[in-house]
């Protein structure tokens, strides 16, 4: 094996890949062979750096230069400059903050200083699509040494139940629980099935992507432990269809794995076996509830049933079956491997480990971050996110997408865990983290995930199907103008109402972005129906542009640009927009050259 | 959901029927065989119209209104012929508060069509997405593989036109 000098890590995840980073790499290789060092430095094509508002990144090492926004047409640069000469081209070094201080070492910056990586510990780090990088990063080494020396089951499953690991799917049960039900359920014929929920549905909400995407043997191998744990005979994993490269990372790993005798018959010669089949979901977001994804894998319609029975006993086919979340199995070879303790030290009293979240919306440092459990909003928006770009002032945060609720500015001190979520009426959720400034509504973001709510309902029970419909209706006519102050007191008993009686999460749990956001943002609601009036600004109806005539120079670029010709004006001469034909599209505010154009 | 029968003729070739057949046939049997065909079965055909679901039902040996009830649960699947060029503008969280909604609009109005709809000529059709996980390049759209990122509702005309 020839000694490699340098390795270029080129981002392969779904963000980068985007913004052409496939082409990145391609560029590189061929210009490394064109100077003839395609032997001693290497192009590998990783999982996400967890960066994704600079990306493509592209990492070069040993120096661990942070590249970011690269093109292919930067490549011989990097190649003739920093690869040949040594001379770091700092002109696409990722800077930081307004001091412009470049980054050459991406652990250095805020970011990362918060971080703690442990399910993303492979992300970005190795090249996803080779098992032998896995293994090199001690991965198998959990596996092997359950089946070298058959150690007990219940000891490993005591070892999750002790490192106080719950499920990072949203829920927060107890991951050692839920395999201790499934290893004591009975099956008559000895089926029992391990299956993994990665119908990442959450609107926002991307990092088990990133880790299927980044680090697929883990995830295998801690299913294969969990098999070994409880008793499983086959798997399944449920994934998107809507991640094609994560689906086809895991087909690659799964064939990998087989080669290798770490999955199928007889693993590693220890006489376990069990094999891995996945299964694409279809766009349903009701399918991440346990019932309704199982009932998805039968190949029905995904809708939910009534628990119990709970799939521990009755679950795929009417076989025990256990499911857990792709960011729960992330943990469980760390734990193995590091001790159940050390995962125990981390995060609050009932909230142990990290969490990984998708940071997005109005944030300077959009991407993936993993932090232990107790940490606060504050680091999260503020150190780490960087804060609201253009200087524009942090109004909320949305966890747990549309089940979960909005976090406003005045508590953004609250430590992050299960519990504390729940406290202020929002929740853990599966980790969609989307921070909101001034310019959007809380109205209109209920509405949003109403909305979202009401084309995802399965429609098998009545207070799902028709009650969040009614709820939409209450806040489009708020949205509208014409609601009324009875229209809130409906809103709010409706969702009392709905909570109570729906079948699954799904429906439970619609009505908590519109619960928070009236907790803290009422006045909002208000002024949409008091004073008819969207103080954001976004509600169509309730806004109106205008041109200062002050400020307008006549360059006739709206007029131009305006789909309804609702704009006249002579050319050199202050323009007027006519309100009945205005469609509020905003084409006009966003070519204005001269900031003429209000909106309010 | 606009996911009513479809009024395009059915244009499906043997060798696509035969393709369809192959697929069945592996999967004849198997549990939960009815999404893997029809996700085949999309592939092939583009789409999922009445007469294929009549095979996959005759070939996998059930109610054919248990296909349909597969086909119009899932939003994946479609019974409309796509355009040619198929548009989605991702109205995830991340997008939404960017911004993705106006640009959803001045798509719709540049091509004068609505969201799950497609131009008379069959070149565009235009769908609202869930999230493509390209969070941090919100607002996303989509057009076939072509991801268009960090948008403003003043580049939709442009990118479109380039689509001919």
């Amino acid at each position: 094996m020839s000694r490699v000098r340098a390795h270029i890590m080129v981002c392969g995840g779904t963000g980068c890949t985007s913004s052409h980073s496939p082409q990145i790499a391609e560029a590189f290789e061929q210009q490394l062979k064109a100077n003839g060092l395609d032997e001693e430095i290497k192009v590998v094509r990783t999982g996400c750096f967890g960066l994704c508002a600079i990306g493509p990144i592209v990492m070069v090492f040993p120096e661990g230069a942070c590249y970011s926004r690269v093109t292919p047409e930067d490549v011989p640069e990097i190649v003739q400059e920093h690869l040949i000469k040594g001379r770091i081209v700092t002109r696409l070094l990722h800077m930081e903050g307004d001091e412009g201080e470049a980054v050459t070492s991406l652990n250095d910056t805020q970011f990362y200083k918060h971080q703690m990586r442990i399910a993303l510990r492979n992300c970005g780090v190795i090249n996803p699509e080779s098992i032998d990088e896995y293994i090199g990063t001690d991965g198998y080494m959990a596996l092997s040494n359950i089946l070298e020396n058959k150690i007990d089951p219940q000891e490993i499953i005591d070892n999750i139940k002790n490192s106080g690991l719950r499920g990072r799917g949203g829920a927060g049960f107890s991951t050692g629980m839920k395999w201790q039900f499934t290893k004591d359920a009975v099956s008559p014929d000895g089926v029992k099935y391990v299956a993994c929920n990665a119908d990442e549905g959450d609107p926002g909400a991307f990092m088990d992507r990133s880790i299927l995407e980044g680090d697929p043997f883990s995830i295998l191998e801690a299913m294969t432990i969990a098999a070994y744990a409880v008793g499983g005979t086959q798997g399944y994993i449920y994934v998107r269809a809507e991640y094609p490269i994560a689906v086809a990372r895991l087909e690659t790993a799964i064939a990998a794995a087989r080669e290798y005798g770490l999955l199928g018959e007889n693993i590693l010669g220890s006489g376990f076996s069990f094999d891995i089949e996945l299964r694409l979901g279809a766009g349903a977001f009701v399918c991440g509830e346990e019932t309704a994804l199982l009932t998805s894998i039968e190949g029905n319609r995904g809708e939910p049933r009534p628990r119990p029975p709970f799939p521990a006993n009755k679950g795929l086919f009417g076989k025990p079956t256990l499911l857990n979340n792709v960011e729960t199995y992330a943990n469980i070879t760390w734990i193995l491997n590091n001790g159940w303790e050390k995962f125990a030290a981390i995060g609050t009293e009932k909230s142990k480990g990290t969490k990984v979240f998708a940071l997005g919306g109005k944030i300077v440092n959009t991407g993936l971050v993993e932090i232990p459990m107790g940490t606060t909003l504050r680091t999260i928006v503020e150190d780490i996110g960087g804060g609201c770009p253009n200087g524009k002032k942090f109004k909320a945060a949305q966890t747990g997408g549309p089940s979960g609720g909005c976090i406003p500015a005045s508590l953004i001190d609250t430590p992050i865990d299960y519990d504390s979520l729940t406290a202020i009426g929002s929740m853990m959720g599966s980790g969609g983290l989307i921070v909101m400034d001034e310019d959007n509504c809380m109205v209109d973001i209920a509405k949003f995930f109403l909305e979202f709510c009401v084309d995802e309902s399965c429609g098998k029970c009545v207070p799902c199907r028709i009650g969040t419909k009614r709820l939409y209706d209450l806040l489009c006519k708020i949205t509208d103008g014409k609601g009324t102050l009875e229209d809130i007191d409906t809103i709010e008993e409706l969702c009392y109402h709905l909570k109570e009686s729906a079948l699954c999460a799904l429906g439970q749990s619609a009505p908590n972005p519109v619960l928070s956001t009236l907790q803290y943002f009422r006045d909002e609601y208000i002024a949409h129906v008091v004073e008819k009036r969207c103080p954001a600004g976004v509600c169509k109806n309730l806004v109106q542009y205008k041109i200062d005539p002050n400020k307008c120079k006549g360059c006739t670029l709206c007029a131009k640009n305006c789909p309804v010709d609702a704009i006249t004006g002579a050319i050199r001469a202050p323009h007027s927009i006519d309100p009945s034909k205005c469609i509020k599209c905003g084409v006009c505010m966003s070519n204005c050259k001269f900031d003429a154009i209000t909106k309010g | 959901m606009p996911n009513v029968k479809t009024s395009v003729p059915y244009r499906g070739t043997p060798e696509q029927e035969a393709r369809l057949r192959e697929v069945i046939a592996q999967y004849k049997g198997k549990p939960g065989a009815t999404m893997p065909v029809l996700q085949a079965a999309q592939e092939i055909f583009g789409y999922l119209p009445e007469e294929v679901q009549i095979i996959i039902a005759e070939g996998l040996d059930i109610p054919l209104s248990e296909v349909y009830g597969v086909v119009s649960f899932y939003a994946q699947f479609s019974v409309n012929p796509k355009g040619r060029y198929q548009i989605s503008v991702c109205l995830g969280t991340a997008c939404y508060v960017k911004g993705s909604g106006d640009i959803l609009t001045a798509v719709e109005q540049h091509l004068g069509i609505k969201s799950g709809g497609i131009t008379p000529d069959g070149k565009f059709s235009l769908d609202a997405c869930r999230c493509i996980g390209a969070c941090g390049l919100a607002p996303v759209m989509m057009i076939n593989d072509d991801v268009y990122g960090r948008l403003t509702t003043s580049q939709v005309a442009g990118i479109l036109d380039n689509y001919k």
